[in-house]
């Protein structure tokens, strides 16, 4: 890239070509308060709050969209410059429902920052917010339309990431809202629930659905037996919550505040992981020595089931009816865990801690329990946990150690992996390749299949047969796959998908502010606990061998059919024709 | 707001919207003009929620794209209008050309507000920008067709009358 | 009425506009046959000889835009005919189309000879749908005839269609890129520039927008353009539509050489002031354009004069206001059109307008304050330099200006 020379506020400095106005700000210590602009999204320049002066210019120009040029001179800091972007600001405030103190994002909204930044103490414009309901009957994600800033970002997040465009833009003027079509509920739409909307909101328009006060009641009922699993994703980005270093491995601390929370034991879904990898492995040789579908498609996302229920209802075939490592550790908590404790199943509640809001929806399915029971009571998304520990008051990154609990406490490097992109697939070859071969797997690491590239694709010899495989996250690539399975125009036997960019470790219940490079970190950082076991293969997990041992018999046998495989079920459309 | 209960799609609406989408090629990038054409046939001039998702399914666009479209031009309706919308010009040519009598005229006469039918449905009231009638200020603008100076009750019965 | 010149209008009422043989019998599509025998280069420098400025509000010279178009090295180019004339009080190309639709057609098809485009696209407002058989008609015929389609009047590579497309009520569209953004279908709200349109417009594709009025100049220009020369000042020449309406007593379009004055065109042409009242106002190019009091009657109709007057050419209406119009009634009136018509994407022209919408109910009230008024400015003058389109720009052209020349009407009570 070639250099060239600008000034901001007077100093000069040698920037890159093809640099924003906002990132050359940055290396003079200058952040331009901006709203709209998202790094991992295209830029549209809609909020105007980053308007600059350059000189030569009778307009300002937005921060966010303006290339630098040579011999550029740019004025961040004159009145002209705080007075418009402060009476910006001050016009979306007043069209913005201000219950700040009951907002789930409060502390953590940008448009908050934003007016502490400005000092926008004595508002001079009438507040003109629209009343709207609030759509909070969801499982998911709640809706209010009324504290909206119509940055866009979510639509973007949706059509951009996911190209699913459950939400966009309607309307014009100050009826102008992102929002779903007719006005229709989210779950009734398109959307799959990823929660990638809610990550992406820089205010409380959308967010979670807020389930910690279930926990608190089960917490508090001595009749209860509450017990917590948590999902691979989660301790490299709950940190991130408490201001740690970025992608901070925090598993022995989440392990202590979730015991001082007052559950009754804590596992850890990296032990299901494992049991799923014996279960989808299985199924796998099964289905290239038997003649059964392929590709076969991993099925531990549960965006993306939605994705193949709502969206390629005809290609269910291609998934695997394994269920995913929440829904097995649900099933097991529910049978095997009272078997081995003695403790009634109806008096154990099972919570989740998920990266994920659609893990929500994926615990609520009516398949998903028996006997009148669900095998995953309650699902906390990473964001909810860290309000449960923020309000007991623990300074998290100051918690001593401590372990999780047997005998569903014990994950390999295999099942730690699961969290990013690629993991599924790399932990499933390296129990397959054992299996089908019969071979000592010596090289446990996949490369081809890691990285945050869109599609990878590789081929691995089993014994012979070369299999074709591919990964693939964010459904806008999930999409590319499945038309060419579709078509019938691919040869891969085995295909991972995750709904969500990054797989896990980007879930749409992940802290706020997660961002492109901050998900390649939590992957460095998953891989590095892989790296860190004894066990990196999930057959070798002992805690599993323990499971089929004394209980489920052999993987994909007739108890493992009953409790940790599932159907999926093509969902109608609002209209056919 | 006005929601569609399912059935709107007859075969006879199907075929004429299958005839619209046919001449335009089913070219998606068409949907403006595409949703004009189908408006104009629809009795009650206005995209029926169902109408909007088959458009999306026949396109292959997203619903919430068609959507958007409706909801973003004027021109387009989402809920039901009338036989024969009378579209009031609100905007400046008119407006001192005293509008207001035309408005207020037309609102006795029918019996109906701004944005509302008459109980058969045969006209409704609304107030639209500019439509570049302002040489015959005061204007209105019914299914297309502008009648102009309308600047007595009798002006205004006349192009009443011609509505039928 | 004999002020009124005829050169954009020669043709009007000479043929019947549904056929082409009574065009061609005219003299029809012989400035395209002169065309086809010239460099494009030559053809853009011919334009720019008669000083020929765009018509759509922006001014642009239309000899440098032909020029620029025609260096873009894509081979692949469009030409968009804006027919989206929403300005209030401007129906000038309603005229044009109404009256010599296949004059029209002649010049875009020089357009697309000169920029070697492979399509033209009329995009036309909804408002004006009675007018899609004329064009429709038009586009078949000169299809018919050769004038449009594969290798036209026999030379080879010169491919050409045009295209009609329908807007459906939204003012923002006659910007350029809303306007490409409703042809692809979508909702017209405006990209962000960069890219220009005139590098990636439609379809990605370099895309020359031209005004009907612009595009109807052409077919005159190339054939007599020492007529159009003779019109007008040195600095100015040439003639222009203007539609004049609101309180005179004879409202419509009429074809001026530059350098009448304002009153000549109000009083002589359209017949003076309804009731011989007093002017209130004058508005100059559309919702979007400036006001000033009757002062600016005798400036002369010209860019610079009328620049110098504190008003402009826009969009060529002039929009006549008696003394029976209060300036406080004509802005809630005008903000009323803007508040309707924002796109709504980009902050200061969504939430702006609501607040002056609100703050002009307070004023006309009477219950505002000096801060309101303040306020009022502020506002205005933010939408000013931060929207990221020309309608959030402009739509307090006429706010500001009454600040300016009716500051009575401000005055805190």
């Amino acid at each position: 890239m070639a250099k060239i020379n600008i000034k901001i506020n007077n100093i000069p400095l040698e920037v890159e070509e093809g640099m924003t106005i906002l990132q050359a700000a940055k290396l003079i210590q200058v952040d331009i308060p901006h709203l709209c602009y998202h790094p991992d999204q295209s830029v549209r320049g809609h909020c105007r709050v980053c308007s600059v002066e350059v000189v030569g210019g009778r307009k300002l120009m937005p921060a966010c969209a303006t290339k630098v040029w040579e011999g550029m001179e740019v004025f961040t800091n004159t009145k002209k410059v705080y007075d418009t972007q402060k009476l910006l600001l001050e016009m979306i405030l007043a069209n913005h429902k201000q219950e700040c103190l009951t907002c789930q994002r409060n502390g953590n909204c940008e448009l908050q920052n934003l007016s502490k930044r400005f000092n926008l103490t004595s508002p001079k414009l009438p507040n003109v917010v629209e009343k709207l309901p609030v759509e909070n009957n969801a499982t998911c994600i709640v809706r209010d339309l009324s504290k909206c800033v119509k940055c866009g970002r979510c639509a973007k997040a949706c059509r951009e990431f996911q190209g699913i465009e459950a939400i966009s833009y309607t309307g014009r003027s100050s009826h102008f809202k992102v929002m779903s079509a007719f006005g229709e509920n989210l779950e009734k739409t398109d959307c799959i629930l990823c929660g990638q909307c809610t990550a992406a909101c820089p205010v409380g328009a959308l967010v979670e659905k807020d389930d910690t006060d279930k926990v608190y009641e089960a917490l508090q009922d001595p009749t209860k037996h509450v017990i917590v699993q948590v999902a691979p994703a989660v301790r490299v980005a709950l940190g991130d919550a408490f201001g740690m270093e970025k992608a901070s491995i925090v598993t022995s601390k989440m392990v202590t505040a979730l015991r001082r929370l007052g559950f009754d034991q804590v596992f850890d879904t990296n032990f299901a992981a494992d049991v799923t990898i014996m279960e989808e492995g299985t199924e796998l040789l099964d289905r290239v020595q038997n003649g059964g579908t392929l590709p076969m498609i991993t099925s531990c996302s549960p965006g993306w089931i939605n994705f193949m229920e709502k969206h390629y209802p005809d290609q269910l075939a291609h998934l695997s009816t394994t269920k995913s490592p929440q829904q097995i550790f649900g099933a097991l908590s529910k049978t095997y865990y009272p078997k081995v404790s003695g403790i009634d199943a109806k008096d154990i509640v099972t919570v989740s801690i998920m990266p994920c809001t659609a893990k929500k929806y994926e615990a609520a399915r009516p398949e998903m329990g028996r006997d009148g029971m669900k095998d995953v009571d309650i699902v906390l998304t990473t964001r909810e946990l860290s309000r449960m520990i923020a309000t007991a008051g623990f300074d998290f990154a100051e918690l001593p150690d401590d372990d999780f609990d047997a005998p569903m406490g014990i994950g390999t490097g295999a099942g730690a992996i699961f969290g990013a992109t690629g993991g599924v697939m790399e932990a499933a070859l390296r129990t397959v390749y054992e299996v089908a071969t019969g071979k000592e797997l010596v090289k446990v690491e996949f490369n081809d299949v890691r990285g945050y590239e869109g599609i990878k694709e590789s081929e691995v010899d089993l014994n012979g047969t070369k299999v074709r495989i591919a990964v693939a996250h964010g459904l806008k690539n999930a999409r590319v796959i499945m038309d060419a399975v579709r078509a019938g125009k691919c040869d891969y036997t085995f295909i991972e998908i995750m709904a969500c960019p990054g797989g896990c470790i980007g879930g749409g219940g992940q802290p706020i502010k997660t961002t492109v490079d901050i998900k390649k970190m939590r992957m460095d950082a998953l891989y590095d606990i892989d790296e860190s076991l004894p066990l990196r293969k999930s057959h070798e997990n002992p805690q599993v061998k323990e499971v089929y041992d004394n209980f489920l018999g052999k993987p994909c046998g007739h108890l493992s059919h009953d409790l940790l495989h599932t159907t999926y079920q093509k969902v109608d459309k609002k209209y056919t024709f | 707001m006005m929601r569609d209960e399912k059935g709107m799609m007859t075969p006879e609406l199907r075929a004429e919207i299958d005839a619209i989408l046919t001449a335009s090629g089913n070219d998606g990038s068409k949907l403006v003009g595409i949703l004009l054409d189908i408006q104009d046939i629809i009795p009650m001039h206005y995209i029926p929620e169902e109408v909007a998702y088959y458009l999306a399914e026949k396109l292959n666009v997203k619903v919430s794209n068609v959507y958007d479209v409706i909801s973003f031009y004027a021109s387009l309706y989402d809920r039901p209008r009338g036989q024969y919308p009378i579209q009031m010009c609100e905007s400046i040519v008119c407006g001192v050309n005293d509008n207001g009598f035309v408005f207020a005229t037309l609102q006795e006469m029918l019996g109906i507000g701004l944005n509302e039918a008459t109980a058969d449905g045969k006209y409704y009231l609304e107030c639209v920008p500019c439509f570049g009638a302002c040489d015959v200020a005061p204007a209105v603008r019914v299914n297309g067709k502008v009648y102009g100076h309308l600047n007595s009750r009798e002006k205004i019965e006349a192009m009443l009358a011609e509505l039928v | 009425m004999t002020k009124t010149v005829t050169f954009m209008t020669r043709n009007f009422n000479k043929y019947d506009v549904m056929s082409i043989d009574e065009y061609i019998a005219i003299g029809g599509f012989t400035a395209l046959k002169r065309a086809i025998t010239m460099d494009g280069e030559d053809i853009a420098r011919e334009i720019a000889a008669c000083q020929v400025k765009g018509r759509g509000g922006a001014a642009y010279d239309m000899g440098k835009k032909w020029s620029q178009a025609r260096s873009e090295k894509n081979p692949e180019k469009v030409i968009v005919c804006n027919a989206d004339e929403g300005e209030p009080c401007t129906f000038k190309d309603r005229t044009l189309i109404q009256n010599d639709p296949f004059n029209l057609l002649e010049g875009m098809i020089i357009a697309g000879y000169t920029m070697k485009a492979q399509n033209g696209y009329i995009y036309m407002r909804e408002e004006y749908s009675h007018l899609r058989p004329i064009l429709l008609n038009a586009i078949k015929q000169a299809n018919e005839k050769g004038y449009l389609g594969k290798n036209i009047l026999g030379v080879e590579g010169f491919d050409y269609q045009i295209h009609l497309y329908s807007g459906a009520g939204a003012y923002v569209c006659g910007e350029g890129t809303a306007l490409v953004e409703s042809i692809e279908g979508k909702a017209g709200r405006p990209r962000m520039k960069p890219p220009y349109i005139k590098q990636c417009g439609l379809y990605n594709l370099p895309t020359c927008v031209q005004n009907v009025e612009s595009l109807s100049l052409v077919a005159g220009i190339l054939n007599n353009g020492d007529t159009y020369k003779s019109y007008g000042p040195a600095d100015c020449l040439g003639t222009k539509l203007v539609s004049v309406a609101g309180n005179v007593n004879r409202p419509g379009v009429y074809e001026i050489p530059f350098g009448m004055t304002v009153r000549e065109i109000i009083y002589d042409l359209a017949g003076g002031v309804q009731g011989d009242r007093d002017i209130r106002l004058i508005q100059f190019g559309g919702a979007s354009g400036k006001i000033a009091p009757a002062s600016v009657l005798d400036t002369p109709y010209t860019y610079d004069d009328l620049k110098g007057a504190g008003v402009g050419v826009g969009s060529g209406a002039i929009l006549v206001v008696d003394e029976r119009t209060s300036v406080i009634d004509f802005l809630t009136t005008t903000q009323q059109f803007f508040s309707h018509e924002s796109c709504g994407q980009c902050a200061p022209c969504r939430e702006g307008n609501l607040h002056i919408k609100l703050l002009l109910q307070k004023v006309k009230a009477g219950t505002h304050t000096a801060s309101d008024v303040k306020l009022l400015k502020q506002i205005a003058e933010t939408m000013m330099i931060t929207s990221l389109c020309g309608l959030g720009q402009a739509a307090q052209s006429a706010l500001l200006a009454a600040m300016k020349h009716f500051p009575q009407t401000f005055e805190v009570k």
